[in-house]
């Protein structure tokens, strides 16, 4: 959260008033909510007309700060029927994450296409695929590099990176992650200087470190393998790290998110592939683009329909353009994948649209669960259905508990 | 409040086993004849937002301030939620109800009113039918000493004002017949003062990365400041949005429940501050036994949304160290009304990002499978 959001926050502006990137400014009230009757009086002495639009009213609030401002847009937009809930003045129940735009968003991206570039450096190493193998394995290595540059510009200091390493605890994601993606960077840039390297070595440039051309193509070899085995899981913990939040859309999204991240990750190593590596040793590339795009859009689709309520932001709000345009862009981009085989022209530019998707999806994905942190409405109102929903299971079995007791009763009087 | 006094923590007497539920400081390393676990009852219904416990909380334990003037222009409330600066936090709803019959309250007026023994002309008593300070026939001999001070002009003015009845409505009265809106509700004030809940099962402590995060002795928990770096990761990890960053430190701080007094036998600041014994500290069994009888009593009364939020073991966070007696329903006050710990789902979590891991490195695999060099 940036200084002023903070700032605004914790003066207790509601939620949806602290979004001023939104690019959408307050709406002017659509008039009283059906529900508001039970509340006239004291809203005019709350609210003034100034404020109307971003703050609808008291604590006995049943519409809402946003709720105007989605029926503005439109019925299309309105997939859920509004929903009825109380809340404190609007404001939100958890807090924002306080992860860095774009670092973090930025990570779940690199951490993805390196994590699959490993995967295809490795394989491409094994089939005698040397353009594609050196693309992928400096893709490996620059974007585990920007992993950790982010990470560290989001911790504020590089020593509190190690600190991540003070310990390792299966049940936090992060300490998880920051052990999968501190050794594959360094078997990632192992692999990456062996690239480099090689080349260098054998131009006899370097005499004196002659001796050690022979060690180059297996130590790369090895490297490049351990990174491949690492990579799989740095591309898709990523889901794990956001889903284990209390952050509604994240949370209620875990099934479905780490395949979505594993394809975008496919989507977008596979695409670099096909921007780097010459038509005739791209065909994997291709291949797993296509592959990456499909479980990607797949998988996206389910995820966003599941989750009913609080899969709402993945479709409305500026993040409900990012993440439509990221479709767009990774289905243009899988279609020219298809077709890349007879053109590298074709190739690059369907290379570009899957790694400008695959980067549409992380900022949208991450921008969803943001809104749904700022909005009330995603917190309270799945948990009180599920409250509602346990205590009539509850009555019920008692009822039919009772029921039986008397059954029971009678059974035994008669007998 | 026997609880605060009688609970030095770290003397025997209180032994494992002892108590009706373990406590969550069992099994994560300490002695078996660690104190019990010490929490929050706080009982909202006697609250009278005061915010001595908001003031207690930052002078004991040096929580500074979130920076500006801070007023919200919606209620009394201007801590707005908790956070990294702000451990106790005054929830102030204002609530519409129907109007309730004017009920005297016996409070004092202003001016002469009833003096003792002195009002020969004071017809208007507190609770007598017209209200306090509405003693029309009280003149300027109400006071005697006023009476032979009398040629003061300030005095006279103001008695001029205080006798008179138009001008001072009586305070009792206007309350019953409007609310402040000027519409013929009535309104009803709930005041809580919120809190960490030191859940049984915490969010914050699972997912953090560094282990700054612990469990204390108490069954509380604490974020130990030398040794967060500021990862944040706690903070969307809160299903109750609690623990926040500051800005200043970059690191995420926290209600630690006054584990330093606690250590001393002493009582959290902000529940020996309270007025009302509306923040009441404790071993959290006796709390919780307290709750349930002040329940019944409240619910007697005819309170009939009266609740007890966060004692129930058997909730989403295993039960609260720190748990509440409400009026309304939770979200009335901020509060998620069925709050989950999100490490629950964690190992299903992890199924499934392995799955999708091992989806990507077959589908990898067969993309090169199928090639033709």
């Amino acid at each position: 959260m940036s200084a002023p959001e903070r700032r605004e926050a914790e003066r207790g502006m509601p939620a949806s008033a602290g979004e001023p990137r939104d690019g959408e400014a307050p709406a002017p009230d659509a008039g009283p909510s059906p529900a508001s009757g039970e509340r006239r009086g004291w809203d005019q002495l709350t609210t003034t007309p100034s404020e109307q639009g971003t703050l609808t009213g008291g604590p006995q609030d049943r519409g809402r700060p946003g709720a105007s401002r989605r029926r503005r847009r439109g019925a299309e937009e309105l997939m859920v029927p509004e929903a009825e809930f109380q809340s404190y003045y609007g404001r939100q129940v958890i807090h924002t994450p306080t992860w860095k735009v774009p670092d973090v968003p930025l990570y779940l991206y690199l951490g993805g296409l390196a994590g699959s570039s490993s995967v295809i450096g490795a394989l491409a190493d094994a089939t005698g695929r040397p353009v594609l193998r050196r693309t992928a394995r400096l893709a490996g290595s620059i974007g585990s590099i920007g992993s950790v540059v982010a990470l560290i510009h989001d911790l504020g200091m590089p020593s509190r990176f190690l600190n991540m390493l003070r310990v390792f605890k299966v049940t936090s994601p992060l300490s998880v992650g920051s052990w999968i993606l501190s050794p594959y960077s360094a078997f990632a840039g192992v692999a990456a200087a062996a690239e480099v390297g090689g080349p260098l070595l054998a131009s006899g440039r370097l005499p004196r470190l002659a001796p050690l051309l022979p060690l180059v193509g297996p130590v790369g070899r090895a490297s490049g393998v351990a990174a491949a085995v690492l990579g799989p899981p740095l591309a898709t913990y990523t889901a794990v790290l956001i889903a284990d939040t209390a952050v509604p859309t994240w949370h209620e999204s875990y099934p479905e998110l780490p395949f979505v991240f594993a394809g975008s990750g496919m989507a977008a190593a596979g695409g670099l592939g096909m921007i780097a590596a010459p038509v005739h040793e791209a065909g994997p590339a291709r291949r797993a683009a296509v592959a990456g795009a499909a479980l990607e859009l797949g998988l996206s689709h389910r995820m966003e329909h599941r989750t009913g309520l609080v899969g709402e932001p993945y479709k409305i709000g500026r993040q409900g353009r990012w993440l439509k345009a990221a479709k767009a862009l990774t289905a243009v981009g899988a279609v020219g994948a298809f077709f890349a085989g007879r053109s590298r022209a074709v190739g690059v530019a369907s290379g570009v649209a899957l790694n400008a998707g695959s980067l549409l999806t992380r900022f949208g994905v991450f921008e969803a669960g943001m809104a749904s942190a700022r909005d009330p409405k995603y917190t309270v109102v799945p948990q009180r259905e599920r409250l509602e929903a346990r205590r009539r299971a509850e009555a019920e079995a008692e009822a039919a508990a009772a029921a039986e007791g008397q059954d029971a009763g009678r059974v035994g009087s008669a007998a | 409040m026997s609880a605060s006094t009688d609970s030095r923590p770290t003397t025997g007497g209180h032994r494992k086993g002892f108590f009706d539920t373990p406590s969550p400081a069992d099994g994560t390393g300490y002695d078996a004849d660690h104190p019990p676990r010490m929490g929050f009852f706080t009982d909202t219904s006697v609250c009278i937002g005061c915010k001595a416990c908001e003031v207690a909380c930052k002078e004991w334990n040096m929580v500074p301030a979130t920076g500006e003037m801070d007023l919200t222009g919606t209620s009394y409330d201007n801590s707005s939620m908790l956070g990294a600066s702000t451990w106790r936090h005054v929830a102030f709803v204002e609530q519409p109800v129907p109007q309730r019959a004017p009920v005297g309250l016996g409070m004092p007026g202003i001016g002469p009113g009833p003096a003792p023994a002195a009002a020969p002309g004071g017809g208007g008593g507190c609770g007598s039918g017209g209200g306090c300070g509405s003693g029309g026939g009280a003149s300027s001999g109400g006071l005697p000493p006023v009476a032979d001070m009398g040629d003061f002009d300030v005095l006279s003015s103001l008695e001029g004002t205080a006798t008179d009845p138009g001008s001072l409505p009586a305070p009792s009265a206007g309350a019953g017949e409007q609310g402040p809106s000027g519409s013929p509700e009535g309104v009803r004030w709930l005041m809580a003062s919120d809190v960490c809940k030191h859940c049984t099962n915490a969010a914050c402590l699972d997912v953090c990365p560094t282990g700054a995060l612990f469990r204390t002795e108490f069954g509380t928990v604490v974020v130990q400041d030398d040794v967060c770096n500021g990862c944040g990761y706690c903070i969307p990890a809160c299903p109750y949005g609690v623990i926040g960053k500051r800005e200043s430190t970059g690191r995420a701080h926290k209600c630690t429940l006054c584990y330093d007094r606690l250590g001393e036998g002493m009582t959290p600041a902000c529940a020996k501050a309270c007025p009302t014994e509306s923040i009441q500290f404790g071993p959290v069994d006796e709390l919780r036994r307290r709750a349930d009888e002040r329940l019944a009593v409240l619910q007697e009364k005819g309170e009939p949304k009266a609740q007890l939020y966060g004692h129930d073991t058997e909730d989403g966070v295993g039960g609260d160290g720190a748990f509440f007696l409400l009026l309304d329903d939770p979200e009335v006050y901020g509060l998620p009304p069925d709050p989950v710990v999100t490490t629950r789902d964690l190992p299903d979590m992890w199924k499934h990002a392995a799955m999708a891991a091992g989806t990507m490195l077959g589908a990898l695999a067969l993309s090169f499978l199928g090639a033709r060099r």
